[in-house]
């Protein structure tokens, strides 16, 4: 069943949201046990349930989603992955749940990603979600719990995703389902535990392409609370031309072909300075402005505390030392000082205007096709004794396919395609700003293309 | 451009970092490798007309009218906090 077919039930009283509810709790709850999804399963998704029964309206109504713990749910512990947010429990909503809720949807929980979304693979945090299909490897990251759960649940369900710089795609890739990151500014942000301002963006991770388009639906649109939200007019659905990006075929070979044969014969097309540049452009900007978002942190608001003593400055810095991981650590390190007079001009503004560059080499190649195709990974979900031995910088590497679309802010689609050594492949549909109509067409074509 | 043990020092104590001598060890190789990667942009031809895009779609100033809006009361404000005081965050000694 699907998410269309379970809420048409819903509302004509054939499906009973509370029995359903009941049983993702108990099935969320017994997975957990041995996978890590979530951080926290909610204890009033069944007292929701309740009022959609008695009122079965809503677009998603009885739909149980799980939210991204970066996410703000209110009441809800919602700490992004790290541990010096541990205990926040957010006093409003983010839009997004607003507008699932408003739509019948329940929440049923957050789930497990890298702290504030460092990290290709889960890893950067204290609770590690393991492969669905292989738990001696990685869901992928950040979003990994969302990927991981929407792929073990045998109940319907989707999952409230963020990517910053491909951490839709990625664990949606790794664990054979399908993530849908849209336009930046066509989701509201508001209520989320923001990684980096220029890049994040709330997206849509379910069972299959169409599942997400539904959610996305309802999440979309204009947010006057987030001021980089957009009143987007969106591309029709209408898809004449696609091509394959020459450059990301240098993958695993078998990838390689998995993707070449599902997609039949297209013209290959070449995007030189994406290839070359956008990692290290990505890598630029986005720890430039997680260093300056994780100011914030000091102990003092919200989340972790020590007992208050020294002045100011050496609280904060006991604070910071104490609950960052060693990942945000590096970032901020890395960021901080690529802000930093004398530097600032040849790092972080170099990466600006190579980004307005990559930009137009993308709009380029969309006056002539539709859609871009590339694998989502260059490789399957990887070991995690594999990932041990990985340096931060091949960590950063293992993003090369997704930060080009995600620094110049297109929507993007990763789909399951097949399975190399028994686990999924995804093959990536990249659109032009505002075209999430015509990747989600494409999408499910290809999803149901033998 | 040299990434030494007292730049980086110097960076984290910006960042209010207290970094171990072990940290320190184990993080100057890797932050040296990254920034070896994020050097190839000085090698990038970026004509003199280009702008920085600080954000990748156009963002347009929004305005609203200059009224009181619903925020935080000051109870919520204080929610999270654990160290507060008479309808106040409780902070460390200023100096």
């Amino acid at each position: 069943m699907n998410v269309e077919e379970y809420v048409t039930g819903v509302r004509k009283g054939e499906i009973s949201v509370k029995e359903n509810i009941k049983k993702i709790l108990n099935e969320a709850k017994k997975i957990n046990k041995e996978y890590n999804y979530f951080n926290v399963i909610s204890d009033d998704a069944l007292t929701k349930a309740e009022e959609v029964e008695k009122n079965r309206k809503g677009k998603l109504a009885g739909l149980p989603i799980s939210v991204k713990d970066c996410v703000c749910v209110k009441g809800m512990e919602s700490r992004a992955g790290s541990l010096i947010l541990k205990g926040y429990k957010p006093v409003i909503n983010a839009t997004v749940i607003e507008r699932l809720e408003k739509e019948g949807a329940i929440i049923i929980g957050k789930t497990s990603q890298d702290e504030f979304g460092f990290g290709s693979f889960s890893t950067n945090t204290d609770n590690i979600p393991k492969n669905p299909l292989d738990k001696m490897r990685s869901c992928g990251g950040s979003s990994g719990g969302a990927a991981g759960f929407t792929r073990k649940t045998e109940n319907v369900h989707a999952a409230i995703a963020e990517s910053t710089g491909g951490s839709i795609a990625c664990p949606a890739s790794f664990c054979g389902v399908a993530g849908l990151t849209p336009t930046y500014g066509v989701v509201s942000r508001y209520g989320l535990i923001d990684y980096a301002n220029s890049l994040d963006k709330i997206g849509i991770i379910g069972k299959n392409v169409k599942d997400t388009k539904l959610v996305f639906d309802v999440i979309k649109g204009k947010d006057e609370r987030d001021s980089t939200s957009v009143d987007a007019d969106f591309k029709d659905s209408k898809v004449k031309k696609i091509a394959v990006i020459k450059e990301s075929l240098n993958v695993d070979k078998e990838i390689k072909e998995i993707v070449l044969s599902k997609v039949g014969k297209v013209e290959q097309v070449s995007l030189p300075l994406v290839s070359k540049y956008a990692l290290s452009c990505y890598y630029l900007i986005s720890m430039s402005e997680a260093s300056t978002n994780l100011a914030k942190y000091c102990g003092l608001r919200y989340g972790e505390s020590l007992e208050l003593n020294g002045n100011f400055n050496e609280y904060f810095s006991k604070v910071r030392s104490k609950f960052f991981t060693k990942e945000s650590k590096r970032r901020i390190i890395l960021g901080t000082f690529a802000r930093m007079s004398g530097f600032r001009d040849a790092y972080y503004l170099r990466a600006m205007k190579l980004r307005t560059l990559i930009i137009e080499e993308y709009k380029k190649l969309f006056r002539e096709y539709d859609i871009l195709v590339s694998p989502t990974m260059p490789i399957v979900a990887p070991k995690f004794s594999d990932i041990k031995k990985l340096s931060p910088m091949e960590n950063y590497m293992m993003d090369i396919l997704t930060v080009g679309p995600n620094l110049a802010g297109l929507p993007h689609l990763s789909v399951n395609i097949g399975t190399k050594d028994k686990m999924p492949v995804g093959l990536m549909l990249i659109g032009d700003h505002f075209a999430e109509e015509k990747l989600t067409v494409k999408g499910e074509e290809l999803e149901n293309r033998d | 451009m040299r990434l030494d043990k007292e730049l980086v020092l110097r960076i984290a104590k910006n960042a209010r970092l207290n970094l171990t001598e072990p940290e320190i060890k184990e993080f100057l190789p890797e932050l040296k490798e990254v920034l070896d990667k994020f050097s190839e942009l000085s090698k990038a031809d970026i004509p003199s007309n280009v702008n920085a895009s600080f954000q990748p779609i156009e963002v347009k100033n929004i305005f609203r009218e200059d009224k009181i809006e619903k925020c935080l009361t000051q109870e919520e404000a204080l929610k999270n906090a654990k160290h507060k005081n008479d309808g106040y965050f409780k902070g460390p000694r200023a100096i």
